[in-house]
Order: structure tokens, then sequence, then C-alpha cells
């Protein structure tokens, strides 16, 4: 099951960064608070980049600090003040294809879920998601939070290569791929959105707060 | 203008790298052997991160169309430049319409050609390298194809003439370093108490040998099954190069250039960043060793690379200053 901490955790990424990871429960409040955290660490002078993850943050550290410990002080510090950022708070909706060739893992959820195909896609597509955070591929947004029902480990063996598009579930976490690649989640289905354009100033269609919602196009066998 | 006569090559137009759009999912991108591509630059008296040709281990034909001063550094490739035989990691003039001919190397893997000027291709989110995945930056957002023309910077008529550089596999060799066998340092990562007493005992004492299917993305290595205490399903978090994720029950894979810019299988180790050159450059093939380090010696060992960078660089400016 998910591995909750009972205090912030601290870690080193070898000599490049290090990464924070917030207590308690993966939800939208400790998810504003990680964004309040980003936004007042980017600002650090050891600081390279800020990037949230899914109630964590990895620090890019401009060259590696001397006192590693003055610098988690600080951080703990900052996230004691315990402020929340609300992002940016689009709403977009798109069309899933759910099942056949676009979601060919979709029979394998059922089977693991004990829910039938429909069941799983209505589960789907019946709520809300917030855009926790941008990462893994230019553009891709990680979805929080999906219905425990439908809580299913990643595959052991990541898929070689799934399209553009793809609408996939991987433990909590449910998001749509911005390009082909490589993917360790489980595949349900296929929009025709496109989430990323590098010669767009703002290159990234989704960010941090949005909302978002699948629909569902149809079910395919 | 240079033009690639060889398909197949893999080749990519790399530069640093691409930094600060981690947070919207662009990972660095750029070269697989930093100090290479550096040496190469400074050979050539370009900007130490100027953009120039990353060959993996693949055999690659060029032709230059004009004259230029050129550089070949990094995996110790043999090469002939009109069937006249070139020192590994050196820079020569070429005349107009001369042919370098590039083989498979057999001690390293990735090399750089760079060319006084560097390559003119668009810089787009801040950098000239290519990203595979996402299709922009380099040369079409893609690897090199036989009849690309490659546009670089004016051509220069103060050539420099012939000199060339050891290697860092000779002046930064680990202890152990052998033929086909590589050290790295590696700092345990945050899941690293996770894991099985044996299996932390494995990472550091296998002989890990990396997978053919391993390649910008990361290297995947091939050894015993790392098993952790008990299963965890974790958050995604942001990944750097160098960090060692190792699936439940499965073999490490070393995040590299082109690696996801966040994942969530647990972290055994971090190798650091002053020893990333040298997973780039251990063949396919051959085997990595883990040797355990802190964040003190890791350090230090930047500094070392740090120290050995500025002394190749006076070297560099010596040598064209005497006109060699």
């Amino acid at each position: 099951m998910d591995d909750a901490k009972t205090a912030p955790q601290i870690s080193l990424i070898g000599t490049s960064g290090l990464l924070f990871e917030a207590p308690g429960a993966f939800d939208l409040a400790n998810q504003r608070r990680i964004w309040a955290l980003a936004r007042s660490a980017a600002t650090l002078d050891w600081v390279a980049e800020a990037i949230p993850g899914m109630t964590n943050l990895l620090l890019v550290f401009r060259a590696p600090p001397q006192d590693v410990a003055a610098v988690e002080g600080n951080l703990r510090e900052l996230w004691d003040k315990g402020a929340g950022d609300a992002g940016r708070g689009e709403r977009f909706e798109f069309d899933v294809d759910y099942g056949g060739e676009g979601g060919p893992d979709l029979d394998f959820m059922a089977e693991q879920t004990g829910l039938s195909r429909s069941d799983v896609v209505e589960i789907h597509a019946g709520r809300d998601y917030t855009v926790f955070a941008l990462g893994s591929h230019p553009g891709y947004a990680y979805l929080g939070t999906v219905d425990p029902r439908l809580f299913i480990p990643r595959r052991k063996v990541p898929r070689i290569s799934i399209p553009a598009g793809a609408v996939s579930i991987g433990g909590w976490q449910t998001g749509a791929s911005a390009s082909d690649g490589p993917s360790g989640w489980h595949t349900i289905g296929h929009t025709e959105a496109r989430f990323f354009d590098p010669q767009s100033a703002v290159p990234a269609l989704l960010a941090p707060g949005d909302t978002i919602r699948f629909r569902i196009s149809r079910i395919l066998a | 203008m240079i033009e690639i006569l060889d398909d197949d090559s893999q080749a990519s137009i790399q530069d640093r790298g691409r930094f600060g759009w981690r947070a919207i999912g662009v990972g660095s991108s750029g070269a697989m052997d930093a100090l290479a591509l550096e040496r190469a630059n400074l050979l050539v008296g370009n900007a130490a991160d100027a953009a120039a040709i990353e060959i993996p281990g693949t055999p690659l034909r060029v032709r230059f169309r004009t004259a230029v001063q050129f550089a070949l550094v990094g995996a110790g490739a043999a090469a002939k430049l009109d069937g006249r035989e070139l020192l590994p990691d050196s820079t020569s003039p070429a005349h107009a319409d001369a042919e370098l001919q590039v083989e498979r190397p057999s001690v390293g893997t990735y090399s750089y050609l760079a060319i006084r000027g560097g390559f003119e291709v668009p810089v787009v989110l801040g950098s000239r390298s290519t990203h595979l995945r996402g299709v922009f930056g380099g040369h079409e957002g893609r690897v090199l194809a036989r009849g690309d023309l490659l546009a670089h910077g004016p051509a220069n008529a103060d050539a420099k003439g012939v000199f060339g550089l050891t290697p860092p596999r000779t002046t930064l060799a680990l202890p152990g370093d052998a033929p086909g066998i590589a050290h790295v340092r590696v700092l345990p990562a945050a899941e690293y108490d996770r894991f099985a007493h044996a299996s932390r005992a494995a990472f550091w004492t296998t002989a890990w040998k990396i997978s053919a299917q391993s390649n910008r993305s990361g290297y995947r290595l091939i050894g015993p099954n790392l098993d952790l205490e008990t299963p965890l399903e974790m958050r995604s978090h942001g990944l750097l190069p160098g960090v060692i994720q190792a699936p439940n029950g499965g073999t490490p894979i070393i995040q590299l250039a082109d690696a996801f810019t966040a994942g969530g299988y647990p972290k055994i180790g971090t190798v650091i960043a002053a020893d990333l050159w040298r997973v780039a450059q251990a063949p396919l093939g051959s085997a990595l060793r883990f040797v355990q380090v802190d964040y003190a010696a890791a350090r230090a060992a930047q500094a070392v690379l740090d120290a050995d960078r500025a002394r190749v660089r006076m070297w560099i400016d010596l040598c064209r200053g005497l006109g060699a």
C-alpha cells in the first residue's frame, strides 16, 4: 500500500539535489503545501530548480552545498510555516475511448479490481482530478487521486511503448501520455488531446492546480 | 556545412543540456559524457557547452563541405580523415570535401564531433540538444540520417593544427578499473534501507553487466534480482541522471540524460555526478561495480574532477597559444 511518512523525510539525490517528502496523506491539502514550498524554495540561493512531485519536492543544487544539515533545516522551517498555494485552477475536459486497441489493460484492471469493464470506466470518468504535478515526459500531468476501488500497483515489467494520448493508472495516480514512450502503468484508454508544444510561449497545456475530467467517448471491446 | 553519409548511427546533436524545465516534465537531454563534450569544444576553441554531434558507439561517416577545424573526443574510436589515421581525443583541420570515418570503438562508447563555430541548429527551450522523445531540439528533433546537412559557425582561417589529450579513463582511473570493468561511486538513496540485507550486499559486490537494452535513457544492469524487505508503492517524484532505481524483485536501472523526469520505483543509490561520464563510457556488455561513498567524499570527487577540467583547459590554451 501507499508509503505515508510520519515526519518530513529529506534524502540526497547523490550530489545533484535532494528530495523532500511530505508526511501524511496523499491528498490535495498536502499537495497545496508542496506547491507553496516549491515557490519559496525556488528563491533559496542553493536551489537551481524546484520540481513538485506527488506530495514531494525535488530540489536541484546549483552546486552541492557543504552543510546539508543546514539546508535541510531551512526546508523543514519553510514546511512548518504550513502555507498552502491554490495553483492555477483552469478546467479541462478530455474525451476518451476506453478499452480496445488504445486501452489494452482495461480487461486486466477489471480482473484485478473485481469490477466489470464498464464499472472501471465509469469510476475513472466519474470524478474530477486535480493536476498535482507535471513530470515524467514533457507536458505529462500527474493527476490525483484515483478512486480507491481502482488502486492497482505499477506493472512489474514496464511496457516498451505506449502512444501519446494513452490514459493510464498507476497506484493512486492517473494521467494521459503527452508523447509516445515506455510506461510502468496500466493503459485503459486513449484521448486525442495534445498536451505539449515546445514552440509555444507556455509549452505545457496543463499546470498544477488545474482540474481535469475524462468524458467517456466510447467503450470498445 | 557537414553532410551525414550514414543511416543507423543513432548519432544526435547534443550540447550540455536543457536546464530549468523539469517542472513541466522536460528532462535535460544533453551529452551523455559532458566531460568529453567539453574537451571536444575546447580543442576547437568553442565555448565548453556548444553543440556537437554525439556518436553513440556506432560507426559514422561525414563529409566536411567546407574547410573546418574539428575535434573527435570520447570513446577513443579509431578514425580516419581521407584515409589517414587520427590520434584519439585530438583536433585537426580538414579541407573542403574531406571525409571523416569514425569506427566502432572498443574501449568506450560515446564520441563527440565538435566543429569550430559549433552546430547552428535552432535553440529550443534554451538548448540545442535533441529531445528524442519530445521530437524537438537538435536537427529536426531526431537522430541524424544520411543526407542531413548541418550548418555550423563561420569557417575559420586560423586553423590550429593537430594536438590531443590524454583521456580521463587514464588520468582519472579508479582503483580496480581494468578493460571491461569500470568503478563508479554511489551514494545510498532514500529506499536503500528498505532493501533486504542480502540485496544490499549484492548491490555492492556484484560486477553488474550492462544490458544491450541500455541507451541514453538509462543503463539496464544484469545481475541478481534485488528484493525489498516489504513491497513499497511509492508516490512519484522527480528524478535526476544518476539515480539507480530497482523495481522490487528486479534488477537496477541507472537513469541517464534522456530519462523520465519523474518516477516511483524504489531508489537504492545515486551515481555521483562526477562519475556519470564513467557510466556513459562503459561499453554495453562490460561490467560496472558500485563503490559506496559518503556525501563528503562525493563532493571531494567533484573537486578532483573540476581541478582536472581546469588543468585540461590550461593545456589546451597553451597549445592553441603556441599555434601547435
